[in-house]
This record gives C-alpha cells, sequence and structure tokens, in this order.
C-alpha cells in the first residue's frame, strides 16, 4: 500500500511539511500534525477498524466527531491503555499504537461473525429471554459467555500512571462551541471587556466553517476562523480552551469541562496533568456546540464505506482525505448537496446523488448539474452492498425499479439534529420543530442562550448572525455595555428537508444503532412486545446507551416508533440527555485525591518523635496516631500492648490525645449554653472541676461524650470523640445560632492550638512533679480527681492541667500549646524514664476502655440512647435538654431494649469476637432469638483473657448467666459469661490515687 | 449550586453542609403536648414542590447558620440570610404577638 494513497495533494488544516507514524493492528502508517486517528486511517485507505458489539460485523468511520458510534479503537498499551476510544476525536502522535476490538483472531477473519448468523437469536431483550433458565446458570455461564463474545474493549489492567487536577474558572460569559456562531459570540461579548471563556471538544476552531470550506466575509474559513482566534489572543480577559469539552450544566451557572491537556501526546511532560477537570462558573452561557448529522435507516447500513455526509466533506476539506474512489450520496435535505462538488473536486467520481424527494428544490439540480454525477429524485438506498466494505448500493427509483450502482464510499444524510443536550441537563425540555425534522431547545438553563445550529439555525449566515445577537446579549445581561455590530457575511445554505426515517423494503439488517447493534427490527419487536415508551425501547433494546449516548441513534428510533404506533414524534416522546455530553475519565474526577492523597493527614502533634520511635500508626479519621510502638523482641502487635497496658497499670504511660475535639466555649451564658445540650446537669459544676458529659441528638439517641471543664465562672472548656469533633462544633453552633441566639456565647474550636497528652498509671504524679514547675500543687489534696487548673511546665510554659481517667488509673491530661506538643512528648518521655514509662496507642488504651467498660464509637453508634450503654442515671430530669423529651418514646425507654453488660469466655483460652449474636444457651440460633450483639472486644492482659462489651437484652438481669456468643460468618460459637462491664478496679478507686 | 453566603459572599455548595427545614421552630418542652410538639419538629416536613426554607452551615468557610431559600423543583435560590438575624426577628414577633394578647 503506498503510503496515504488517499491524502490529496493539498488542501485542509493538516500540516503536510511533517510527518507523524503510528500503528494501527500492529501496521505502521504515516499521517500528519492535524490528523485524527481516523482521517489518518482514511488517508492510508483504510475503512474497516473494527467488529460490532453484538454481532461482530466489520464497522468503519461514520463521522467525524465526538458523536461517533462505530470506530472505537484501542489506543496506548500497558497500563495506559484505553479503551473504547472514538477514532474520530483522538489526535495521532508519533508512536501512537492503536487496535481495533472486539475481534478474534483478526479483523479480518472474526470468529464471533457466527453471531451475526445467529442474529435472531440476539434480538432486542435477548438477554432477557434466552438465558432465564435456569437461574443458577447466570452468573458462572451465560454471563461470562456473553461477555467474551459481546462487548467492546479491554481497559487496562494496572493502576493509571497519569496525573490529573482539577481546577476552578469564572467567568461573565462562558461559550460552549467554536465553531462560527461560538467564535462571533466570544468576539462580540469580548470586545465589551467581559471575561469569556471559550471551550471546544476539537483541538481546532472553526467547526463546520472548516469541515465546509466556507466563505466568511470574503476570507476562506481557515483564514477568517485564524484572524478571530488572534483577536481573541489579543483581549486579555478571554481565554479560548481547546480540547476542552463542557460535559455537564449544574446549579448555579456552574458547568463541568474536560480539558485533555496532554491527551495528544504519547506522555504528559513532568508536572503536565493528562487531563484537568474544570468547574466554569458563568454568568451567562451561550450553547453553539453545534449539531449532529443523522444517518438514514437502510440495508446494511452499516457497512465500512458508508459515512455521513457531512462527516465526508470534513475528511475531504478539513483533512485534505479523500475517503473513496467512487460514492453516491443518499440524502432528504438540501444542505448535503454540496457533498457531490466537494467530492468531485477532490477527484472523487460521483455516480448519483440519490434523493428522496421526488421533487427536490432547484438549489440541489443546479449544484449536482454543475458536476458529472446524476441527480436520482424520489429515489432511496434499500441496501448497501459488500461485506468489509462497500461495494455498490441497490436504489429503488420514483418508478419503483431497482437498479444497482457500483460505488466503495455512500455519504448519507437524513438532515441535522442540534447538539441541545446541555439545555436539558437541568430539566429543560426541547421542543420538536418541523422546519429542520428534529428537536431544537425549549426550555433553557438560567443564564443560557442558545445559538447558531444547536439552536436550529442550521445555515452559516444564522449561526454568524446569532453568534453575534447572543454575543451582546449575554454581555449586556451579565452587565456590560454592547453595541451590536454587523455580523461578518456569508452565503445562507439552503436547509430544506422532507422526513425520511428508514427506507421501507431495505434488504439487509438496517440499523439504528450502531454502537449498540440495534437495528430497525429490534425497534419493531420492541413495539410488538408492548415497550413503546421511549424509556422502554431504549432499556429493552439498549438503544442510546454506552459512550456515544445514542448521538446519531435517538431520533431516528422515536421516529420510527412514531411510525410504528401511529403517533407523532412529539407524542412518542423526546430525547433528554444527562450528564456528561461525552465520556469523562474517572481519574478526572478524582484528580489528585487519589491512593494516600485521597484525603488529607492530619498528623498529632507527637507525630515526629512516636516515627522516630517505631510506632506503627492507623488512621483514624484524617489523623495518623500511634497505634502501638512495638520494641524489639517483641512478636506481635499484642505482645506489645500488653506491655503497654501492662505498664501503664503498673507504672505510668503516654498516649498523644490531641486528637479529641476541643471547644472554647465563653461568655455570660456559657453555663446556660452547655446545659441545655448535655444530657446531664452541668449549673452545679464548679469552677476548677471537670465533668464527665453525654450529648443527645434531638431523637433522644446518643450522638458523642466528652469532658467539660469549667475553666472560669464563664468559660468553659468541653472535649469531644475525635471522630465527632466537627460534627459536635457544628451541633454547638446550631445550638447557639440558631435555638438560642439570645445566648450571649462565643464558641471556636481549638482542637489544632492545644497539644494533649495523658498521662496515665500510678506513677503518673510523680513524672509530672519533674516538669511542672514548683509554684503549683499538684498533690491530691491540691490537685484531686476532676480537678482543672492553669498551670505552667518547664520552666514558665503555660499548660492546663486536667485531672481526668479513660484508664481507670491515677492519671492526668496536661495541655500546652500545639507548638510546644513535640517538646513536651520528648520531655516527658525523658522525665519519665526512671519510672519505666512507656508511650501507647490507640490499642492500649482501647484495651483499657474495654477493661474499664467505658463506651466508645462500637457503643456510641447512632442506634443507642443513655440508658441502653449504662449512662441512664446521669441524664437529668430536672431540665430540658436536647433530646430529652423524645428520649422519653417508648420505643427508646422499653425494657426490651439490649444494654451494657461485660463478657467473658466460660473457657478463658477462648477468643472473643466482636460482632458475635447473643443467643440464650439452649435457644437455638435464630434470628427471632437474637438477644443482642459483642460491640467491643480486647484481650486483657489484667484479667489475662479475653473480655468484651456488649448489647444484651435484659442484660441487667443476667449477671453470672451463660450464653452463647454465635459468630457464623467466622464459626463462632462460644459460651460466654454474661459480667459486669467493669473489668478492672471496679470500686473506682485508682482514679483517685 | 451556588450560595451568596451573606459573610464570604457566593460559594461552591461543597462549602456547606445541609441540615433541613427552617421553617419548624423547636417547641417548649414543658408543654403538656410536648412529645407531640417534639416529634411534629422532628420528623413531619411539607416536602413541598416550590419555596423552601432550610438551614445551611458555612462549614467550609465562616461557620454561619444560614436560612436559605430555595426552589425545590429549579433549585433557584431565592434569599439567604444569617439564621441568627432569622431567629431574633421570630422570637421578637414571638414576644410581641404575645404581648398583644395578654
Amino acid at each position: 500500500m503506498t503510503r496515504q494513497s488517499h491524502r490529496l495533494s493539498s488542501g485542509g488544516i493538516v500540516d503536510r511539511s511533517r510527518t507523524v507514524r503510528f500503528s494501527f493492528d500492529g501496521v505502521m502508517y504515516d499521517g500528519h500534525p492535524g490528523d485524527t486517528l481516523a482521517s489518518a486511517l482514511l488517508a492510508n485507505g483504510v475503512t474497516l477498524t473494527g467488529r460490532s458489539f453484538k454481532y461482530h460485523r466489520p464497522r468503519g468511520i461514520l463521522s467525524a466527531g465526538s458523536e461517533e458510534p462505530s470506530a472505537l479503537v484501542e489506543l496506548r498499551t500497558g497500563p495506559r491503555r484505553e479503551a473504547n476510544t472514538k477514532a474520530t476525536t483522538a489526535e495521532i502522535f508519533d508512536g501512537l499504537e492503536s487496535a481495533s476490538q472486539n475481534r478474534w483472531p483478526s479483523l479480518r477473519f472474526d470468529m464471533m461473525a457466527i453471531n451475526s448468523l445467529l442474529s435472531p437469536v440476539f434480538v432486542a431483550g435477548f438477554y432477557y429471554k434466552t438465558f432465564m433458565w435456569p437461574a443458577a446458570f447466570w452468573e458462572k455461564l451465560y454471563e461470562p459467555a456473553i461477555r467474551r463474545a459481546a462487548g467492546l474493549g479491554r481497559a487496562a489492567l494496572t493502576a493509571d500512571p497519569d496525573v490529573y487536577e482539577k481546577a476552578t474558572a469564572f467567568c461573565d460569559v462562558l461559550v460552549i462551541g467554536g465553531g462560527p456562531a461560538g467564535l462571533t459570540a466570544a468576539l462580540t461579548a469580548g470586545r465589551t471587556g467581559a471575561r469569556v471563556i471559550l471551550v471546544d471538544e476539537n483541538f481546532a476552531l472553526g467547526g463546520r466553517a472548516i469541515d465546509d470550506a466556507s466563505e466568511i466575509d470574503g476570507k476562506s474559513a481557515t483564514a477568517w476562523v485564524a484572524a478571530v482566534e488572534a483577536e481573541l489572543a489579543g483581549m486579555k480577559d478571554v481565554r479560548v480552551m481547546r480540547r476542552t469539552t463542557a460535559f455537564g450544566a449544574y446549579d448555579g451557572g456552574t458547568y463541568g469541562a474536560i480539558e485533555r491537556v496532554s491527551d495528544h501526546l504519547e506522555t504528559a511532560p513532568e508536572g503536565v496533568p493528562r487531563q484537568r477537570l474544570w468547574h466554569i462558573i458563568a454568568q451567562q452561557t451561550v450553547l453553539a456546540a453545534g449539531a449532529t448529522e443523522r444517518p438514514i435507516v437502510f440495508g446494511n447500513n452499516d457497512r465500512p464505506g458508508v459515512m455521513l455526509a457531512g462527516a465526508v466533506r470534513t475528511y475531504v476539506n478539513r483533512f485534505g482525505v479523500r475517503p473513496g474512489e467512487r460514492a453516491v450520496v443518499f440524502a432528504n435535505n438540501d444542505y448535503a448537496a454540496s457533498t457531490v462538488s466537494v467530492l468531485e473536486r477532490a477527484g472523487v467520481e460521483v455516480v448519483a446523488l440519490v434523493d428522496s424527494r421526488t421533487a427536490p428544490p432547484d438549489y440541489v439540480s443546479e449544484i449536482v448539474s454543475a458536476t458529472e454525477a446524476r441527480l436520482i429524485s424520489g429515489a432511496v438506498v434499500t441496501s448497501v452492498l459488500g461485506g468489509q466494505k462497500v461495494k455498490g448500493v441497490q436504489v429503488r427509483t420514483a418508478d419503483g425499479r431497482t437498479i444497482k450502482l457500483d460505488c466503495d464510499l455512500v455519504a448519507m444524510s437524513g438532515g441535522w439534529n442540534p447538539n441541545m443536550q446541555m439545555t436539558t441537563h437541568l430539566g429543560g425540555k426541547p421542543k420538536w420543530n418541523d422546519e429542520i425534522t428534529s428537536f431544537v431547545p425549549g426550555t433553557v438553563p438560567p443564564g443560557m442562550v442558545v445559538a447558531g445550529a444547536a439552536s436550529g439555525a442550521l445555515s452559516l449566515r444564522d449561526a454568524l448572525d446569532g453568534g453575534v445577537a447572543v454575543g451582546v446579549s449575554s454581555a449586556v445581561a451579565a452587565g456590560f455595555k454592547a453595541a451590536a455590530g454587523a455580523a461578518p457575511k456569508a452565503i445562507h445554505e439552503s436547509t430544506k428537508i422532507s422526513p425520511l426515517w428508514r427506507v421501507e423494503g431495505s434488504r439487509g439488517k438496517s440499523f439504528v444503532d450502531l454502537q449498540n447493534d440495534v437495528a430497525a427490527s429490534d425497534i419493531d419487536l420492541s413495539e410488538r412486545e408492548g415497550f413503546r415508551s421511549v424509556e422502554h425501547l431504549k432499556r429493552y433494546t439498549t438503544l442510546g446507551m454506552a459512550t456515544d449516548q445514542g448521538k446519531t441513534a435517538n431520533v431516528n428510533a422515536l421516529a420510527i416508533m412514531a411510525e410504528l404506533t401511529k403517533r407523532t414524534i412529539p407524542q412518542t416522546g423526546m430525547t433528554l440527555a444527562r450528564p456528561p455530553y461525552t465520556p469523562v475519565a474517572l481519574g478526572a474526577f478524582a484528580g489528585h485525591h487519589r491512593g494516600k492523597d485521597f484525603k488529607p493527614s492530619r498528623r498529632p502533634p507527637s507525630y515526629a518523635w512516636a516515627k522516630e520511635n517505631g510506632a506503627v500508626f492507623v488512621e483514624t479519621g484524617l489523623w495518623l496516631r500511634p497505634s502501638y510502638f512495638p520494641r524489639n523482641g517483641e512478636r506481635d502487635w499484642l505482645e506489645s500492648v500488653n506491655r503497654e497496658v501492662n505498664t501503664v497499670r503498673n507504672a505510668v504511660g503516654i498516649c498523644d490525645v490531641s486528637t479529641l475535639g476541643k471547644i472554647d466555649v465563653q461568655g455570660a451564658d456559657a453555663a446556660q449554653l452547655i446545659d441545655r445540650v448535655y444530657m446531664n446537669g452541668m449549673k452545679t459544676l464548679a469552677i476548677g472541676k471537670c465533668r464527665y458529659g453525654g450529648m443527645m441528638r434531638e431523637d433522644g439517641i446518643l450522638m458523642d461524650d466528652g469532658t467539660i471543664a469549667r475553666l472560669a465562672e464563664n468559660h468553659y472548656f468541653i472535649t469531644t470523640t475525635t471522630a465527632n469533633a466537627v460534627k459536635v462544633s457544628q451541633h454547638l453552633e446550631l445550638c447557639h445560632q440558631w435555638l438560642w441566639p439570645e445566648l450571649d456565647v462565643q464558641m471556636i474550636s481549638a482542637t489544632e492550638q492545644w497539644a494533649q497528652y495523658a498521662i496515665a498509671g500510678p506513677k503518673s504524679r510523680e513524672l509530672l512533679q519533674k516538669i511542672v514547675d514548683p509554684a503549683f500543687d499538684i498533690s491530691d489534696k491540691g490537685f484531686p480527681y476532676l480537678q482543672v487548673g492553669s498551670i505552667a511546665v518547664c520552666g514558665g510554659i503555660k499548660a492546663r492541667l486536667f485531672r481526668l481517667s479513660f484508664s481507670g488509673e491515677r492519671a492526668y491530661e496536661i495541655g500546652v500549646p500545639a507548638r510546644f506538643g513535640d517538646a513536651l512528648m520528648r520531655r516527658l518521655m525523658e522525665a519519665g524514664r526512671e519510672f519505666g514509662v512507656c508511650a501507647y496507642g490507640t490499642e492500649a488504651l482501647g484495651v483499657m476502655r474495654i477493661e474499664k467498660g467505658h463506651i466508645s464509637g462500637p457503643e456510641l453508634n447512632g442506634t443507642t440512647t443513655a440508658k441502653d450503654v449504662g449512662l441512664g442515671g446521669m441524664v437529668s430530669t430536672k431540665k430540658d435538654f436536647i433530646g430529652r423529651v423524645l428520649g422519653g418514646r417508648p420505643g427508646l425507654i422499653d425494657p426490651e431494649r439490649p444494654v451494657l453488660v461485660g463478657l467473658r469466655p466460660v473457657d478463658r483460652s477462648e477468643r472473643l469476637r466482636s460482632g458475635a449474636h447473643f443467643i440464650a444457651r439452649d435457644a437455638t440460633p435464630t434470628a427471632d432469638n437474637d438477644d443482642g450483639y459483642m460491640t467491643s472486644v480486647a484481650y486483657s492482659p489484667s484479667n489475662g483473657h479475653w473480655i468484651g462489651l456488649g448489647l444484651l437484652r435484659h442484660g441487667s438481669e443476667r449477671k453470672g448467666e451463660i450464653i452463647r456468643a454465635y459468630d457464623p460468618v467466622r464459626n463462632g460459637d462460644t459460651l460466654v459469661e454474661v459480667v459486669s462491664p467493669c473489668f478492672v478496679d471496679a470500686e473506682g478507686e485508682r482514679v483517685r490515687g | 449550586m451556588r450560595i451568596k453566603c451573606p459573610c464570604c459572599g457566593e460559594r461552591g455548595v461543597d462549602e456547606f453542609a445541609y441540615y433541613g427545614d427552617a421553617s419548624v421552630t423547636r417547641p417548649d418542652a414543658s408543654a403538656p403536648t410536648a412529645m407531640a410538639d417534639f416529634i411534629a419538629y422532628a420528623y413531619e416536613r411539607t416536602n413541598s414542590a416550590g419555596l423552601h426554607r432550610e438551614l445551611w452551615y458555612h462549614a467550609a468557610g465562616c461557620h454561619l447558620w444560614l436560612v436559605v431559600t430555595r426552589n425545590m423543583i429549579s433549585h433557584e435560590i431565592a434569599s439567604v440570610e444569617i439564621a441568627r438575624d432569622v431567629a431574633l426577628a421570630r422570637s421578637a414577633a414571638g414576644n410581641a404577638s404575645e404581648g398583644k394578647a395578654s
């Protein structure tokens, strides 16, 4: 094959001075910068590009844009392999590897083409009918087999190596589409000083002006577009974004757009993303997205070589490519007639223009008579001849004869559908227009205007006039002064049309949706079987689904259904679109938020120290907290955790508790607010004292627990659980700002401002004594349990000391400004060396709270009440507080509700597992006999066996009973004894010292 | 969707947290009908197609609670008020009408 055998010697906007080498199915080809993969393949005479979805029919290139349903290929290899990419939009680059899809063993000889012979089986709904029985076969046999036979490309099997990012832009006027209408709109708006963003999915601006090589203002389209681009480039508040698809309209003038920054390069340069996801916030929007040509539905209209007429003109005019040698043009409208002269000028022999209209207007006959082509009026193409490529067509003439025309290219046009998808994204309804026999925009999103072909104004002159008009109106609407200038001058092509949807008496399968292999006969079947609404039709036949979303199929399908049901098209339904307009890679939505960067990591103040000392970290919310600190010689985590627990219980340990939420509440009415949000009485809390407290949601469910310290008359410092820090802060703000705005209170989160360490164990005071400045009395008399005070440490560093205990041991929490957190951790560890101090992590923290029966996340799980978890006694009956009234609902005070108990295995060597359900010892393990479940378990080094906490029905009356902890998922069935939830120091003496 | 925060200006909806209906008022817990009142307050919603007054929190901004009046069909926002101002005006109006009645 000669290289670029079908490239014209001149014309188009490809750069013939440079050559780009790429491969398709392992064969190397040449193209030029400015080519798409489709244009470069056509330039090399390649028309067969893939096999179809269901029937494995040979398929080629239908269109020249993002509506392409047929020429879907795989690009690149390895981790960058991309399936189902449209050859018509992919730019070629040196070294591009591309491959056809859905064929085996080769594209020319495809075994699965047998499906085509079985096509009566593969009709609409065949999945539902054929593989009904036996049901068990579906997963193991039918589905895998269907997936092998049907389907398209293969996804990459490893992680995407490319980088994606997100950005936000603001503008006065967003122009979607860089064709004649969009360019004039952007230019007109830009001249007023408005901030304009113009986006176009293509890599070259100009749209159909370039595709049709139109003349504008006496210049070639190329020259006119270049002049407009130059003027736009000179405007400082105008941004032109090529390779950028606006894919969705959202509320408040927000648009989603995807910029393919590096798709046209072999790999993205260092520091440059592959793609960028844009949020564009626009005051006004001009939708100038053009229109998509409709195929005509006739026999074998899917053969490689059957193309849309407009696409044929694009390949000649824009890419300088001859898509065939001998062509037949088949149309129902005036606009397509120019295809005849365009092809003839490109050296293609045009056999005939087959016009379905009995008397096409003079406009058509004048164009055709200037060429060698015949005009065959009132005729239709009934069938395409040839298998892997077009060899000819059968035409039924006006007088009913069938004639055969030899050709290798069929250029068809059934009219044009405005690309008004984005007008319907917010629920706008399109309306039917008889003049262009298609839907045009009806209601549009606020701030949007539609211009050019997207509005149904198909001629170039209308597009230019419309572009100027909406450029003015949108700039004015955005607050700029604009005077309407004259629109550029251009011809007014005739776009007259008579509807023709499907050719009656066609021979061979007549396809409506090439991507999903939906033929006209499938719509017949759908209608016969009662699936007549558009929504049913779509789902029954899969029409309009997948990557092209039926851009070339939907209106034809509607029209055929309308004919079948003897309704008008608008009565039959309409084509509504959802975002995205074209597929958007998931990687772009993720942006930088992947892997470790999925969410930010927060490091507590002792992070650096913990890292240096070999901590194993765990994520708790966003926080990276030490889980435990393994030491040399320890075999596993359990040994480390046991050692940490024993050290706290026998000597002293230190734990970073800075992650607990901290809220500083001040004001004359601070006490009032605190009293209303906590379930326990707070008014009696004395200055200098702390109290444990619980908060409910208004529905009476326990929300959070923590401590409240009264630092001064009107100054409280409260803590929340790590998990609920943000939620509680938001809740308190709601209470203050919305429920009780009259209260004189100020509050602020101080979680990050204070580094806070728990110092726990019998030797905690001795350790503290070494760093607390001597002026402060921390003896048990001077600083008893639940005391809080401002102190100084390490020679004048201001600190707060709280005598609180989560471990059940004598314990303190010391807070210093966060910037001293690292230094304090190091100083505490040093000071504690003589007492055998160790740092302990969240595991030991958890073990000790379970040993003490303190509740945490597994018990505070959004379904439990205060009474359920043993805190019923705390709930005040003397005041109103959030949750009080609804907490008294019968369902929440039902004595049948499971309550907190402790559990230990009867055989002390057995392990417990949380999640196990409780069943009475003699009961059968059924849901009816479910008495509750295990919420938390731990190996208790203090007891020498596993212990658990759980919620058990009638739990408080069942102490001593042996029940089953039944865990069928993990083959667990353990006899456990119901005990008090406190396993260590039940009298609570140790906290007091 | 975009919300024009009276403090921070117009911001993307992802900065805000939705809470719920702003047309309900927390009832008096000491009233004899308190249980029924609170059930209505917590659960009963009209869900009308049209304008809806609702509470939003500028979580990733100034931490103001806002009363947003939004069209439930079109999502168009008719007004954004500071919740505290709305609440204070409501209680002032309530006090005034009580005053009149007595």
